[in-house]
């Protein structure tokens, strides 16, 4: 086999060229591919069109790669966390394109799945819906919406193999698994990168088939947005 | 007039032995304080958990932990953990019995706006117009009036709406009503010391009472 591990972050987002069209794991600061991003930073490709959730926030995240003016469209379901995003966005120095959670999660699956377009609920009635085609079944109106793919998917795991197998750990998994499928290169760094044979094969998330690089991240800073905790 | 915890309390009395339930940000975050032991409820979190369990001690925090609103929690025993795409099937497949969420405008046919305020920045709908558009069962939980004291139950939505013709069930600081099929407001139960002739001067869209003696809600 192939193999897949790279050396580290810088190896592994080397081909990715500025209006490239990357999608990028998490939910918030959850699940993020933080080495890659920092890469992405130090390799400087620009007019970058990001699919992900989120935006990150000011100094972390997305975020970065916003203050450094690499991404020129995102592709999100929220974006509210962000200053340097909304700044941009008034000045009209960004796109975005906001997509119901569901419905985005749904387009990168389909795209990773070869399925070019389905039929969904989300949006009808809203301008979600303007100049989609609309269909009736069973009484209810449904929204046409097409599949998203990348060029380079980056994903963000808590284990992995040479094969590219993917373990997830808690809520981190959110967008990864689908990312993984929907990019033609899809690169997945992961905290722990174990022999292979280590994870047992009943309990694997994603199969190392999506994936095309995977390197062992230097540093997790796992920064929590929202703090939250009871006293006893 | 009820206080937020209060409105929190009242929808916590809809929720039923068995249920999966989504919770919003804001006041409906607060109902998962208000279930009554009793009852065996399953909180599901957008960003893949069934199973919220109560806000971690501080020794516990995981970032690798969080809800929908970002903020760090605990998991229930026998949770379970999954994908956004699973997460939205279980929503748009109507696994879900009840979605509890907040609003700035519901109109008499049902519609919900709480995503857009032209003019203003434009942070996104996140899961909001999936989980509307495909709840078997939706309730708002917001105040009957905004700050400036203008209804928000209107004949007709004047913010960008959400979805259409969803909500059911509605909780204001004034009074309990459902949405009727064929349209319009119908009050069922009022506020403590609200009168009905208040609930009705503060609904702009169609309004009728359930009955000529409108019940005070129960808190207990």
């Amino acid at each position: 086999m192939a193999n897949k591990v790279v050396k580290d972050a810088d190896k592994a987002v080397e081909g990715i060229k500025s209006g490239m069209t990357i999608m990028l794991g998490g939910f918030g600061l959850c699940g993020i591919p933080e080495n890659s991003i920092q890469a992405l930073l130090k390799l400087g490709a620009k007019d970058l069109t990001c699919i992900s959730n989120n935006a990150g926030v000011d100094d972390f995240g997305l975020g970065l790669l916003l203050k450094t003016r690499q991404i020129k469209k995102m592709i999100s379901s929220y974006v509210g966390e962000n200053a340097e995003f909304e700044r941009q966005l008034l000045a009209g120095d960004l796109e975005v394109d906001l997509i119901p959670q569901g419905t985005l999660a749904e387009r990168i699956r389909a795209g990773g799945a070869g399925i070019p377009a389905f039929f969904t609920p989300a949006g009808y009635g809203t301008e979600v819906a303007e100049g989609k085609e609309i269909r009736e079944y069973n009484g209810k109106n449904y929204l046409l919406e097409s599949w998203l793919k990348a060029d380079f998917s980056i994903v963000k795991a808590w284990k992995g193999d040479a094969n590219g197998n993917l373990i997830y750990k808690g809520t981190a998994r959110n967008f990864n698994p689908m990312m993984a499928a929907a990019g033609k290169i899809t690169i997945a760094e992961v905290e722990e990168l174990v022999p292979v044979g280590e994870l047992d094969p009943n309990f694997i998330h994603t199969p190392g088939v999506y994936v095309q690089r995977i390197f062992q991240g230097d540093r997790y800073e796992k920064r929590i947005e929202q703090r939250t905790f009871r006293e006893n | 007039m009820l206080d937020k915890y209060s409105i929190a309390r009242r929808i916590a009395k809809e929720i039923k032995d068995g249920f999966y339930v989504n919770l919003g940000i804001g006041i409906p975050t607060l109902v998962a304080n208000y279930i009554p032991e009793s009852i065996d409820v399953t909180l599901q979190s957008e960003n893949g958990l069934l199973g919220i369990g109560p806000f971690p001690l501080e020794k516990d925090l995981d970032p690798d932990l969080i809800n929908a609103g970002k903020q760090t929690i605990s998991m229930t025993k026998g949770a379970v953990l999954f994908d956004s795409a699973e997460s939205f099937a279980m929503i748009r497949g109507e696994h879900i019995n009840l979605t509890i969420l907040g609003a700035m405008e519901v109109s008499e046919n049902g519609d919900i706006a709480n995503w857009k305020i032209p003019g203003k920045m434009v942070k996104g709908m996140g899961g909001a117009m999936d989980l509307v558009s495909s709840a078997k069962e939706i309730i708002v939980a917001m105040q009957h009036c905004n700050k400036a004291g203008k209804s928000k139950l209107l004949k007709e939505c004047t913010l960008p709406i959400t979805g259409v013709r969803c909500v059911k069930k509605i909780v204001t600081d004034l009074a309990v009503l459902e949405v009727l099929p064929e349209g319009g407001f119908c009050l069922l139960e009022r506020a403590p010391g609200v009168s009905v002739d208040q609930i009705i001067n503060s609904t702009e869209g169609k309004i009728t009472v359930s009955s000529n003696n409108v019940p005070e809600m129960g808190l207990d």
